[in-house]
């Protein structure tokens, strides 16, 4: 069997009290399980010092000239990923959200081939942190929103704790959505027919940084997501009829 | 028909003379686009028009059953500057796609030359020692 190669991708904005912390932790999962992961760091324009930070740790790290924001940041990863021939890359927050715990579980139905896409759910098992009320009933209003356009149940689609295989890799290298794209990237997965499947994981509540969602965008939050949801939906159902 | 005054014709003339001169300085300039400038042109035309022929508004809404003239101007208006807002806004979504991925581009790419750098360097270091 050819040997695997696996990119972890961790975008950053403004995380320098969090980025090392979260690098670390890989590495400590990678000699614990000899997963043959690489750590990739994707720098979008932070404006503190997590560019001098990333330097000195031992990982690959991308530095975008420009903010794209997390879609946009994310999607260099992907690309680079994609180009350099890994076969899985898994998205985990620079800002300490995600365990790399998780990792061994989140990409074990790719190395079965029981999914194409794995994310993982915090609201599966009913531990760690849960995320505050309002972002609950948003999660719940996407969860109906999917379940509507692609008939399938993502229980915890804002969740951006997420392993791709290389036919995601090749999707999300040509499009990717750009400002808050996990509720949406699922629809497109959805309907470029890829096995989605939920895996039970722990978060954690963010270490350092600012989530990039506060009160007055959350409503923002909702249309944009709803309206950028519904065209990916109407744009690639028109290229799959 | 009363005759307007001629002071408030000729002022539109020269405003529209004017607002002409700094387009075309623009593109001259290389500040704008030809292709955003046609608008802008044929803006200019058509009120140098009206200003010349001065019942020509008044014909026109006379034919179109429109009572108060001016308010055929506002409705014009306000189309051409809705149309052209509806197409600022396509450019400047084709704009920010074209800049995302330039700035993937340019992220690749600034990797790959350090990477060639640090090898390049290990070469030379290793080429010293074999000296």
């Amino acid at each position: 069997m050819k040997s695997l190669r696996i990119l972890v991708v961790v975008p950053c904005y403004n995380e320098q009290s969090s980025v090392a912390a979260v690098v670390e932790d890989i590495r400590r999962v990678k000699i614990r399980t000899g997963l043959p992961v690489d750590t990739l760091v994707v720098n979008d324009c932070s404006t503190d010092n997590t560019l001098a930070v990333v330097r000195t740790l031992d990982c690959l790290h991308l530095d975008l000239p420009v903010n794209l924001g997390i879609g946009g940041c994310m999607q260099a990863g992907y690309k680079y990923a994609y180009r350099k021939g890994y076969d899985m890359a898994v998205q985990i927050d620079g800002d300490g959200q995600h365990p790399a715990d998780g990792l061994p579980k989140l990409l074990e139905p790719l190395f079965d081939d029981r999914a194409d896409v794995v994310i993982g759910s915090r609201f599966l098992e009913r531990k760690g942190f849960q995320s505050s009320f309002a972002r609950r009933v948003g999660i719940r209003y996407f969860r109906w929103l999917n379940q509507l356009l692609i008939h399938k149940t993502v229980h915890d689609s804002t969740s951006g704790f997420r392993a791709f295989n290389r036919k995601t890799l090749e999707i999300v290298n040509r499009y990717y959505p750009d400002e808050y794209p996990e509720p949406e990237a699922i629809v497109q997965f959805g309907l470029h027919k890829l096995r989605l499947l939920e895996v039970p994981v722990t978060m954690e509540e963010r270490q350092g940084g600012a989530s990039s969602i506060t009160f007055i965008r959350s409503i923002y939050y909702l249309f944009k997501v709803t309206l950028g949801t519904l065209f990916v939906y109407v744009r690639l159902r028109k290229q799959s009829l | 028909m009363q005759s307007l005054p001629i002071t408030i014709q000729v002022f539109s003339l020269i405003g529209t003379l004017i607002f002409m001169g700094f387009i075309a300085r623009l593109i001259v300039r290389g500040k704008l686009r030809e292709e955003y400038s046609f608008v802008w042109i044929a803006c200019a035309i058509i009120l140098i028009v009206f200003s010349i022929w001065r019942d020509g508004l008044t014909q026109i809404s006379l034919l179109l059953g429109v009572f108060y003239p001016p308010s055929l101007i506002f409705l014009f208006a306000i189309f051409a500057i809705i149309c052209f807002l509806v197409h600022l806004s396509v450019v400047n979504s084709r704009l920010q796609q074209s800049i995302k991925e330039l700035t993937h581009e340019v992220a690749i790419l600034k990797k790959e030359v350090t990477d060639l750098q640090n090898t390049g360097n290990l070469v030379l270091e290793n080429e010293k020692r074999s000296d």
